[in-house]
């Protein structure tokens, strides 16, 4: 069970061959929700669940599908694991739920799944697919709660709501420290991924061509 | 006259202010992976305006009148009011641009075999694009009536088209700069795309 070759399935994705930093897929999703942590904690939970359950579903079709209808095939497959995910959010989660708004609904369109479906769980065993599927969530999850981190630290000064930054270094109190509001902003998702990137590429020595 | 200049404020906010790709981030994969070549990326951009211009008046009317909560009153069977079939609006939105594309691509291989030809391999792409789902998902959720469908769901094709191709015309001349080892390609796209974005939150405020 836990090979060597099953753990580097899972533990791939994390850094070497993450799914949103080398091989560019996902990008969408992880930076809409990445304003704060608990948004992007959820997000990462429901796309470890998709993920996970569309990689062994469709391995287990990957006999069954026609090749010429399996875009369809997968898409419905995905389509209907996110409408049970959403539903679940949407009854035990309902105030981060309205947070995420429509990217709940965007897993399916998230090029993470649909990518990892044609290019894995097509061609390997359940297990297999399985494994791959969690590594890649977990790679995707870990990219999130980094930019996540970043953006709620230095946009609020706060982690997971619990205030971080001192009151007395604001400069309403008597320090001089201001929140960088821009961080909050659309650009400051672009530009800390964009580092993130950097960071990632310098470390593991990924070149693009 | 306050019609006309209603649906033009709504078509100048969802371009420049609320830019589907530079504000709401959806379509990223696309925008980064087509945007190498200048002429690659004009092709992507007028495919998304075209479906996009579509499937969003095409949802709104499926929505209206098969999923809402209530939609289907107009079928006269005692009880309709009470169904509410929202939950599957994912699904069916998500066909409903997979057909689209689909179609659009059988009518432009027939009508204009070039445009068909320049547009190659992008049209089947764009059933997976985050920005077609994401327009119909917004238009649900802010509630538009048909018309402003019909205009939002062009001007937020036309939003993407312009950043698009903006970032292509950049990675071109990119070419030529010494850019760091490991900035290289994503990295560097990444940071540009928060200096174009950075550019365009300077539209916001704007009324007309």
């Amino acid at each position: 069970m836990a090979t060597r070759k099953n753990f580097s399935i899972v533990a791939g994705p994390l850094s070497r061959s993450n799914p949103i930093t080398t091989q560019v897929l996902g990008i969408c999703s992880a930076l809409a929700v990445t304003v704060k942590v608990d948004t992007a904690l959820v997000m990462s939970g429901a796309l470890i669940f998709v993920l996970v359950g569309s990689n062994t579903i469709v391995s287990a079709l990957r006999n069954l599908i026609p090749s010429r209808v399996r875009i369809i095939v997968m898409l419905t497959v995905i389509a209907t694991l996110v409408i049970v995910i959403d539903q679940l959010l949407k009854a035990f989660l309902y105030d981060i739920s309205k947070q995420l708004s429509i990217f709940v609904g965007l897993i399916i369109t998230n090029c993470i799944v649909l990518g990892r479906a044609e290019a894995f769980a097509l061609k390997n065993s359940m297990r297999e697919s399985a494994l791959d599927g969690l590594g890649n969530a977990m790679g995707y999850g870990l990219i999130l709660l980094l930019v996540a981190a970043a953006r709620e630290l230095f946009g609020s000064g706060s982690l997971l709501g619990l205030q971080i930054v001192p009151d007395f270094l604001y400069a309403g109190q008597g320090g001089w420290y201001v929140n960088n509001g821009l961080m909050l902003l659309a650009p400051g998702a672009f530009i800390i991924l964009g580092l993130l990137i950097w960071l990632q590429r310098t470390v593991t020595g990924y070149r693009e061509e | 006259m306050e019609a006309l200049s209603h649906y033009l404020s709504l078509a100048v906010e969802t371009i420049f202010i609320k830019n589907i790709l530079l504000a709401y981030f959806l379509g990223m994969c696309s925008f980064l992976a087509i945007s190498r070549k200048v002429e690659t990326s004009i092709g992507l951009g007028l495919a998304v305006v075209f479906v996009n211009g579509i499937t969003v008046p095409v949802n709104w009317m499926i929505h209206e009148y098969l999923l809402g909560q209530g939609a289907l009153q107009w079928t006269g069977i005692a009880g309709m009011e009470q169904v509410d079939l929202s939950f599957l609006t994912f699904i069916v939105f998500i066909a409903t641009i997979a057909a689209m594309v689909q179609l659009v691509e059988m009518v432009l291989d027939r009508v204009s075999p070039t445009l068909y030809q320049s547009l190659g391999i992008f049209l089947p792409l764009i059933a997976v694009n985050c920005a077609i789902l994401g327009s119909s998902l917004f238009m649900v959720e802010r509630e538009y009536d048909l018309m402003e469908a019909a205009v939002f769901g062009a001007s937020a094709g036309i939003g993407f088209f312009l950043a698009i191709v903006t970032l292509a015309t950049m990675r071109y001349k990119l070419k030529y700069s010494n850019v760091p080892k490991g900035l290289r390609g994503l990295g560097i796209a990444m940071l540009l795309t928060g200096l174009i974005s950075m550019a365009y939150m300077s539209f916001s405020g704007i009324n007309l």
